[in-house]
């Protein structure tokens, strides 16, 4: 299924996408590396230069958060996708004490970019599902580069039909430029398999936390996305439609992207103040990839906490409120009656 | 020599004699190239009389070709757009919405409606592809989501016709929880045990095949119609290979398993009236 040259093409993309630091990023790697610098003067001289170092670190400091607390739409969307950031896996293996990966749809094959299975969380056993993207070349070709066929979907639809059979809530993370374009993808329905995912989803009787830890693009990230609660990380977006492919239709040409990035509102911040999501969880400075394990206790207290609360209600009002809460997501005129 | 020579030079008709045809009396068929009357059109359900092409048509000729008599009591008829992004592009969403309005007569992409066919009770909500590509934005959400609850209040069977690009683009993420909204509701409409007719036409693509086209208790296609998720074009871009020949119509869609059967135009409300016979009794 994997052309060679369409691997080459998602390389390209993946490795252009790998530079260390970004644009906005660059104050930061001068200013790192005069600091580098100075050290390295003040190990072979004996001046004393601890005052300059000390000032330089604090100019750092306060470069860094201006930074970062300052970022516009597209700079998030390229955050959201820096290579070093943790993926499902990645996250599963630092929240639980135990895990066992679950596979297959039961019906054609097993989707590697949607992983599953059981785990445990603080002593509570929960289903975990979400799209996987791959460390090197090797992997991400493996993972489909996070984007899932129809079997991935239906592998997650079987997973939680399992959670709900033994009384499990699920937790989803969403991370994926999308459901994969491909021939074989429609010809096992990929229109259709998300679409059950949604039905499904919204009338599952357990308790259903869904996070979107880096690319929430569209129908592929919905088919994993109906929950009781719906957290976006910090410097993550979700919409419609990637900023390029938007900038594609609407301008006809790949460079108004940063434009689309502003228009498409698809920051977590426009998301939450939009109501369309229920929450943003704060990133390490600079990002999820500086510090993994904050974000991944962060995301723990929030999963143990929900829980909690959830897992008071009976069941057919944790569905209820569900439905009525995407019910009410959409903005009509309607002249008063 | 030449065997044909032209006596009079250039155009001798005088302006005011000349002949003008009134618009919309006679359209192409996009098929076969032969042109169609409108009397035939509307003789034959908009079928092409040459090759039995499907024109594609809107909810006002849906409406009178499945509805009783053409009587029908329309719901929500006054839901718009509103513009919650304040969206621009190369246009202004509110210019398009205005230019759509002005084009087509329709306030957005779907119109939904109570009436009989055969005498059964039927509410059909059918998408106009003419008002921004049938995008799909919170309107044609509402419309569907409202329109599920009026069903379920009279226990009436429920239609949606499909002819939609996908998500509407200039509302973003609003859209794309539509998908979330009517998929959700029809879930209530399934437990009811109402029976959903999904209908898709040419073309249905997007979002609109990724949630309610694709959740009917039967799902049934116009034949030729372009049925799929992601565009052709972005697949051949993706592949880098040429597409099979007839890929993502109804009749691929069908041999894949996800239709329950193609019908004609023609054929269409005989066929629907027997479903909702058999359904009914």
């Amino acid at each position: 299924m994997n052309d060679a040259r369409v691997v080459l093409f998602f390389n390209n993309f993946y490795l252009y996408r790998m530079k260390a630091s970004f644009d906005f990023e660059q104050p930061l790697v001068d200013l790192e590396e005069q600091l580098e610098k100075l050290k390295q003067v003040a190990d072979k001289s004996k001046v004393n230069v601890s005052a300059t170092i000390r000032e330089l670190e604090e100019k750092l400091e306060h470069t860094r958060k201006e930074i970062y607390s300052n970022l516009n739409g597209w700079q998030k969307v390229q955050l959201s996708r820096h290579p070093g950031r943790p993926y499902t896996l990645d996250y599963i293996s630092m929240l639980c004490d135990d895990f066992i990966e679950l596979h297959g749809d039961r019906t054609v094959k097993d989707d590697k970019a949607i992983v599953g299975g059981l785990g445990s969380v603080g002593g509570q056993t929960v289903m975990f599902i979400g799209h996987q993207k791959g460390k090197n070349t090797k992997e991400r070709q493996y993972r489909n580069f996070g984007m899932a066929n129809p079997e991935g979907y239906r592998k997650a639809l079987r997973l939680m039909k399992l959670a709900e059979k033994f009384n499990k809530p699920v937790v989803t993370f969403i991370d994926t430029p999308g459901a994969y374009p491909g021939l074989e993808a429609e010809e096992r329905g990929q229109g259709e398999a998300i679409a059950r995912n949604l039905l499904e989803m919204s009338v599952l009787k357990v308790p259903i936390l869904c996070f979107i830890v880096g690319e929430g693009a569209s129908g592929g990230a919905l088919g994993i996305g109906i929950g009781d609660r719906v957290y976006m990380l910090e410097y993550t977006w979700y919409s419609v439609i990637s900023p390029e492919s938007c900038s594609s239709i609407l301008w006809r040409t790949w460079d108004y992207k940063e434009k689309a990035a502003e228009v498409l509102k698809l920051t977590a911040e426009d998301m939450l103040s939009n109501k369309l999501i229920d929450g943003v969880i704060p990133e390490p400075l600079g990002g999820a990839h500086h510090d993994p394990q904050a974000m991944a206790s962060a995301i723990r207290s929030k999963i143990l906490s929900d829980l909690k609360i959830l897992g008071r209600k009976a069941p057919a009002k944790l569905v209820q409120e569900r439905i009525d809460k995407f019910c009410a997501m959409g903005v009509v005129n309607e002249p008063a009656s | 020599m030449s065997w044909f020579k032209r006596v009079k030079e250039g155009i001798t008709t005088k302006t005011e004699e000349k002949k003008e045809t009134p618009d919309g009396i006679w359209e192409k068929c996009p098929s076969c190239k032969k042109v169609l009357h409108l009397s035939e059109q509307l003789e034959n359900q908009y079928v092409c009389v040459y090759c039995g092409y499907q024109l594609r048509i809107g909810s006002k000729e849906y409406f009178e070709i499945l509805f009783d008599n053409n009587e029908f009591t329309e719901l929500y008829p006054d839901l718009t757009s509103a513009d919650p992004l304040n969206f621009e592009d190369t246009k202004k969403y509110t210019d398009r919405l205005a230019e759509g309005t002005r084009k087509t007569g329709l306030k957005d992409a779907i119109r939904s409606a109570h009436g009989r066919l055969h005498g059964h009770d039927l509410v059909i909500a059918c998408m106009d592809f003419s008002f921004i590509g049938g995008s799909m934005g919170s309107v044609v959400g509402e419309k569907i989501a409202r329109s599920i609850d009026y069903c379920i209040e009279h226990r009436i069977p429920f239609m949606i016709i499909s002819k939609s690009g996908g998500a509407r683009m200039m509302e973003a993420a609003f859209s794309l929880m539509q998908m979330a909204k009517t998929s959700a509701k029809l879930a209530l409409l399934a437990e009811q045990k109402i029976p959903y007719i999904s209908l898709l036409t040419d073309p249905t693509t997007g979002g609109v095949t990724a949630s309610y086209a694709m959740l009917g208790d039967i799902n049934i296609a116009e034949p030729g119609a372009m049925i799929g998720f992601a565009g052709p074009r972005v697949i051949k871009e993706t592949i880098k290979k040429d597409l099979p020949k007839g890929f993502q119509s109804a009749e691929f869609v069908l041999e894949h398993g996800f239709l329950d059967f193609i019908v004609d135009r023609r054929e269409m409300k005989e066929k629907l009236a027997s479903f909702l016979r058999m359904m009914a009794s």
